[in-house]
């Protein structure tokens, strides 16, 4: 097991330096600067001394290696955006909004979609299970600044219940929570209606409903168990998965979020900040990635003793 | 023993994709998002002929941000462009985008799940680690980046949706072609010193035809969805062509007065990429009943 563990570890750590590496290329090989005449009228020599003050005019590799010996140590650098705070102060201010909207609305959104899930499994094609894959096939195809378009035109435009946008008053709050948690809600419909109509047509189901135990127990105390394995596995990568909604919800709801970081980075050419918050997410997939791997192989033990199969 | 019935019905012999055809067909969802598809389609290849006037025709400035009417059956845009024909126009954008990027994301997809899946080992560990790479950078992110570096237009974008697109379509072909590999119409053939492509291009490739047209047809609500996100973002395909994503992007500017530009947009992407997935997911549970409501 530890060796299957340290295997993985080792992998994953490899694709983050090449993904590192290659977003990095990507991100400076991009026209433009980010002091360019247009942007920042100031004379040749000024710009000069602010290249090399960035350490801009180093050749690349110099600058990789230097980026992420800094984030090794935790130094993200500073965002020419906002010179005045390192990019982890911004990062921390930015993510608050992003955190307390898109973590309510997946705390929200998942439970609703289980319960959704069970009862269309449980009640299989009923009004409930067509209402449960309606929901899962809505929410999972249709983009999320589209459903916050149209909750915005319902319940702020045509029945005005309720304000369209802003942060600081938490009634502010409910619509966009509403569009972040239409992606758990679908997602947990649709993975917990399969699983547990995978689970319900095993034959130890059988026995206990043979050895007379009730409804409630079995569904509760065996088949939602032995389902649980998917559903754990799905919620890293949909929790991560709102930090890029934020692009889109924050844009339509004008929160103060994290979102707008997303796009400025890269028009201004902020490398420290873009580099920050793509090294974040890649991150936060890999370490995703790492525990669901190790929650199947405990789960599962032919995957860590058949290794290459 | 002797209840043998008189005369049996003679057993006509179906094909497998008769079954598909008949289990596609009992799913109304699937049919339904097909027949929309469809419409969606012709309304797109036959846009000049059902629009009034050209998409970026501004002809009706006097009349600019007016509301439905008989004439303008989804009013007037800011600039006096007539909305119902951008609306139709737009459904080629995105369209096209969804089909052609689909197929390159087929393209690509084949020939390397089918070397993964066929030779296995060291093969299969740098296509698998290939994948890795793709599985843990969002797309979107990444797209962002290269529509950036490339400046937008058409071709950036169906180039970066079957560059994140390839990945599923790999790992269903590799999958299949893994089950078939052992099978013994292949030992067979290597038997008879067929050479490996032969075989992966002969045998292997044809009984994989279900999981490649799943793909492909999952393949294109990503892709639409992926450019009109771009184009809501203002790095996709750049204005003068109407694209869902933009108008969108511009309706929420005006969505308090004149709704009809939020609106219409935003039914015609969800409707769009609503039916296609409809439409993919029937036809994936009826190719391959095993994987049904995966």
């Amino acid at each position: 097991m530890l060796g299957y563990v340290l295997r993985r570890l080792v992998s994953v750590a490899v694709t983050f330096f090449v993904v590192s590496l290659i977003i990095f290329l990507m991100m400076h090989s991009i026209p433009g600067g980010p002091f360019d005449a247009n942007d920042m009228p100031v004379s040749a020599a000024v710009r000069a001394r602010l290249m090399a003050q960035l350490g801009l005019d180093q050749p690349l590799h110099v600058q990789y290696l230097r980026y992420m010996w800094g984030v090794l140590h935790f130094d993200f650098g500073v965002p020419y955006q906002s010179p005045g705070e390192t990019v982890i102060q911004l990062l921390s201010r930015a993510w608050v909004p992003s955190l307390v909207l898109g973590g309510l609305g997946v705390l929200i959104g998942a439970p609703l979609g289980i319960l959704l899930g069970m009862a269309a499994a449980l009640n299989r094609n009923s009004w409930i299970d067509y209402l449960a894959s309606a929901v899962a096939t809505l929410g999972l195809t249709i983009p999320v600044f589209v459903t916050s378009m149209l909750l915005i035109l319902v319940f702020a435009v045509w029945l005005n219940w309720l304000p369209a946008s802003g942060w600081p008053h938490p009634n502010r709050w409910i619509l966009p929570i509403a569009a972040y948690a239409a992606i758990p809600l679908a997602t947990y419909a649709r993975y917990t209606r399969s699983a547990m109509l995978d689970t319900l047509s095993r034959p130890f189901v059988t026995v206990l409903r043979a050895k007379g135990l009730s409804e409630r127990r079995i569904v509760f105390q065996h088949v939602l168990r032995n389902s649980a394995i998917p559903l754990v596995t799905v919620f890293l990568p949909m929790f991560i998965g709102t930090a890029t909604g934020s692009i889109f919800v924050e844009a339509m709801f004008r929160v103060p979020g994290l979102g707008a970081y997303f796009v400025s980075s890269i028009e201004t050419r902020d490398y420290p900040l873009e580099m920050a918050l793509m090294l974040m997410i890649t991150f936060m997939y890999c370490i995703a990635y790492l525990l669901s791997d190790i929650v199947y192989a405990l789960v599962n033990p032919r995957i860590r003793v058949g290794g290459a199969e | 023993m002797t209840d043998l019935p008189a005369a049996a019905p003679a057993i006509r012999q179906r094909s497998p994709l008769w079954f598909a055809w008949r289990r596609f067909l009992s799913n109304r969802a699937a049919v339904a998002g097909g027949i929309v598809l469809a419409i969606l389609i012709l309304m797109a290849l036959f846009a000049p002929l059902i629009t009034p006037v050209a998409p970026d025709a501004q002809l009706f400035l006097t009349r600019a941000l007016a509301f439905p009417s008989a004439e303008h059956w989804f009013g007037v845009d800011n600039l006096g462009r007539d909305f119902y024909t951008r609306i139709v126009y737009g459904a080629r954008v995105s369209l096209s985008i969804g089909f052609i990027a689909a197929g390159f994301s087929v393209l690509i997809g084949i020939p390397l799940g089918a070397l993964a899946g066929y030779f296995g080992g060291r093969t299969d560990w740098i296509v698998m680690r290939v994948i890795e790479l793709f599985s843990v950078v969002p797309p979107l992110l990444a797209a962002m980046l290269l529509g950036a570096l490339t400046r937008g237009g058409y071709f950036t974008i169906v180039f970066i949706a079957a560059l994140f697109g390839w990945v599923q379509v790999c790992l269903l072909v590799r999958a299949q072609v893994k089950a078939f590999r052992e099978k013994e119409f292949v030992r067979a053939a290597q038997a008879l010193g067929a050479s490996p492509w032969y075989i992966i291009r002969r045998h292997l490739i044809p009984n994989s035809i279900s999981p490649i047209i799943v793909g492909f047809v999952l393949a294109i609500p990503l892709a639409m969805m992926l450019e009109a996100s771009l184009s809501f973002l203002g790095i996709g395909v750049p204005p003068p062509t109407p694209t869902w994503g933009q108008m969108i992007n511009e309706g929420i500017d005006y969505m308090f007065f004149y709704w009809h530009l939020a609106v219409f947009p935003t039914a015609a992407l969800a409707i769009t990429v609503l039916a296609t997935s409809l439409f993919g997911d029937g036809l994936r549970d009826a190719l391959d009943p095993t994987l049904k409501g995966r």
